[in-house]
């Protein structure tokens, strides 16, 4: 596959202006930026429609709801749901659609309609930092750990070690990560009670002032211990177990070969040729991980209530908060999207012949 | 048969066959055993949360009922779906990885377009969000989202096969023969497939166990009935994580699941073993 790649000869261009535009039209970074916008556009149109076509909907339902319980006329509610969900009930769908995606474009996700009059967005950004410092800080430390764990497996091969880790990896792998959650809970809380779980609850404990000292930084790692201890003890098998894999397949290359004939030292085998290549596959799983790992937080911070995006998700589910249902949802979207295109853009500086097939 | 090859492959695998006998063994205690057990579904005040015991294996629960009985009954739902959503996402992706290879051009970008973005949706939230316009008490309802979301991924690993097949000399062969593209991918392609499609189905039906019991574990996929599921919510509910004596009316559904998906996985794990080559000989 390389070799057809790199064997054809690209046709020989004059840098005129129009040739310029092509190539950028044709790059892969462009390509990339495009299908991420897309993506991104398509979700967002999907939800609106899920929310504003779908006999029942929630703008229906919330009609009715004021009708039923407050006595109101069907126009003095549709006026009250019309200015609640910043609607014009008198324009067609399309044009909702359109002022909806503009509002979009400008920050403005709407108000809550719980808590009325707060801004959507307002509310999302005193969730999402708790998700972004948990779930990022255990990503790193499982990716991290998992590499080198991989490694040294695999260049211990069927030991007793490879045999130890490689299964403990498949079983913390295989189940789910809200089931792993229950059982710390259960064995290292309430049976054991190795963790005082419940002083753990929540994101931070009152009376903390948020700020760069030592009593913040403690208390904040303090609380998300558990949900930190539960996304890298799921998602560390999986790294592991790729990384052993990569790093067998790569030792078998020419490369490699090579470098051990020259007699470099094995130190530096293992870094500069081995690792540095095993590891790339990892990087475009890594983004994927993202958006697995924020999707599974509803649970998981649901079962530490911790307060993230994903509790916060869960609760406008519950109330039937639908503007901030869809504002999470959107910033779920673009973090997954976002992660994805920076995968593709990293993975594509780091082994250029992707970018060369990409733009074939 | 095929199916039957690669099961008698299989078995030469030390965790394959473990992984095999198990998932038997599991089939058949859902299949069969409500034929057998009956189901205690009365409450018994004076004998809640009991410890496991030669009259109640499993414990009791919060109304003193046997669990190993809801155990029993409790995992025909859970198969089901994961059957039905594994089946549809696997079919979606076996036909739209074989047609994008065969054909490529411009249905092979559509295809690999759609499938880029809907690998990007975020999976487990938009269930989430759906489940707060539609309500999810039906299983099959649940089995088709489940699957309508799942298959992006078996769908590239399926293309990326057939791509590779497609250069064989036999299928040049057919080709040349002009037998048509439909005898092509059923006759030549998709019996080498086979291997590949049920690793797809194995991985496909976690996926769905892990979103429908997150589902029914928060709440938002309102099943009734026997369902190691909604256990876990009840049990959850009736704060039994937080004490001690009821550790094993929590713990048994929950054991019940990982012990399913642990054998789902090394069973899928030991057949890449074996029909992956690179694999093979790495370890």
């Amino acid at each position: 596959m390389t070799t057809r790649t790199l064997g054809r000869t690209p046709p020989l261009l004059l840098p005129s202006p129009l040739n310029r535009a092509r190539n950028l039209l044709t790059s892969y970074t462009f390509l990339k930026f495009i299908k991420a916008l897309l993506t991104i556009f398509f979700v967002t149109s999907l939800t609106f429609f899920i929310v504003h076509l779908m006999p029942g909907n929630p703008i229906d339902v919330y009609i009715q709801d004021l009708q039923n319980q407050q006595g109101m006329s069907y126009s003095d509610a549709r006026d009250q749901a019309a200015s609640l969900f910043q609607l014009d009930f008198n324009q067609p769908m399309y044009l909702q659609y359109f002022e909806y995606l503009g509002n979009l474009l400008q920050g403005n996700l709407g108000l809550s309609f719980r808590s009325t009059g707060t801004p959507v967005s307002k509310i999302i950004f005193t969730f999402l930092p708790w998700t972004v410092f948990s779930v990022g800080t255990s990503l790193i430390i499982s990716f991290t750990l998992g590499i080198l764990l991989g490694m040294v497996v695999a260049y211990r091969r069927n030991g007793v070690l490879d045999n130890v880790l490689s299964a403990i990896a498949s079983v913390l792998s295989a189940i789910p990560n809200y089931l792993i959650a229950i059982i710390v809970i259960s064995l290292l809380g309430v049976q054991t009670g190795i963790l005082p779980y419940t002083r753990m609850r929540g994101s931070l404990s009152p009376g903390i002032q948020v700020g760069f000292t030592a009593d913040f930084i403690g208390d904040i790692f303090f609380h998300a211990f558990m949900p930190m201890l539960v996304y890298v003890l799921t998602t560390l098998g999986t790294w592991m177990l790729f990384m052993k894999s990569s790093t067998v397949s790569t030792l078998e290359e020419d490369y490699v070969t090579v470098a051990r004939a020259r007699g470099l030292k094995d130190a530096r085998i293992a870094t500069s040729y081995v690792g540095r290549n095993a590891a790339l596959p990892l990087f475009t799983q890594l983004a994927i991980s993202i958006g697995f790992v924020v999707g599974g937080s509803i649970v998981i911070e649901q079962l530490f209530a911790y307060e993230g995006v994903g509790k916060l998700l869960f609760s406008s589910i519950q109330a039937r908060d639908y503007a901030v249902m869809q504002g999470v949802f959107l910033i779920i979207t673009i973090a997954v999207v976002g992660s994805n295109l920076l995968a593709d853009l990293l993975y594509s500086r780091l082994d250029p012949r992707i970018r060369v097939k990409g733009t074939e | 048969m095929q199916i039957l090859n690669i099961l008698k492959l299989l078995t030469r695998n030390k965790v394959g066959l473990v992984g095999l006998i198990g998932l038997t063994l599991f089939v058949l205690l859902v299949l069969l055993g409500p034929l057998f057990i009956p189901l205690d579904d009365e409450a018994h005040v004076t004998q809640i949360y009991q410890p496991p015991s030669a009259q109640h294996w499993l414990g009791t629960d919060r109304q003193g009922r046997d669990t190993w009985s809801h155990i029993v009954y409790g995992g025909k739902d859970i198969l089901y779906i994961a059957l039905v959503a594994g089946a549809i996402s696997t079919s979606i992706a076996v036909v739209g990885g074989a047609l994008a290879a065969l054909i490529g051009g411009v249905l092979d970008t559509v295809i690999m377009t759609l499938s880029d973005i809907v690998l990007t949706v975020p999976r487990f939230p938009i269930l989430a969000v759906l489940a707060a316009v539609v309500r999810f008490d039906n299983p099959l309802l649940l089995a088709v989202l489940i699957g309508v979301l799942a298959w992006p991924p078996l769908l590239r690993a399926i293309r990326a096969q057939v791509l590779s097949l497609r250069e064989r000399d036999y299928i040049e062969a057919a080709r040349a023969l002009d037998l048509g593209t439909r005898h092509i991918i059923a006759r030549e392609i998709l019996p080498n497939l086979m291997s590949y499609i049920l690793i797809s189905l194995i991985f496909a039906m976690t996926a769905a166990i892990y979103e429908q019991v997150g589902l029914i574990f928060l709440g938002l996929a309102p099943l009734s009935g026997q369902n190691w599921g909604v256990m876990i919510n009840y049990a959850y509910g009736a704060g039994a994580i937080w004490q001690k004596d009821s550790i094993y009316y929590i713990m048994s559904p929950v054991l019940a699941i990982a012990l399913f998906q642990l054998l789902l996985v090394s069973t899928a794990r030991s057949l890449e073993e074996i029909f992956n080559p690179r694999l093979r000989t790495g370890i």
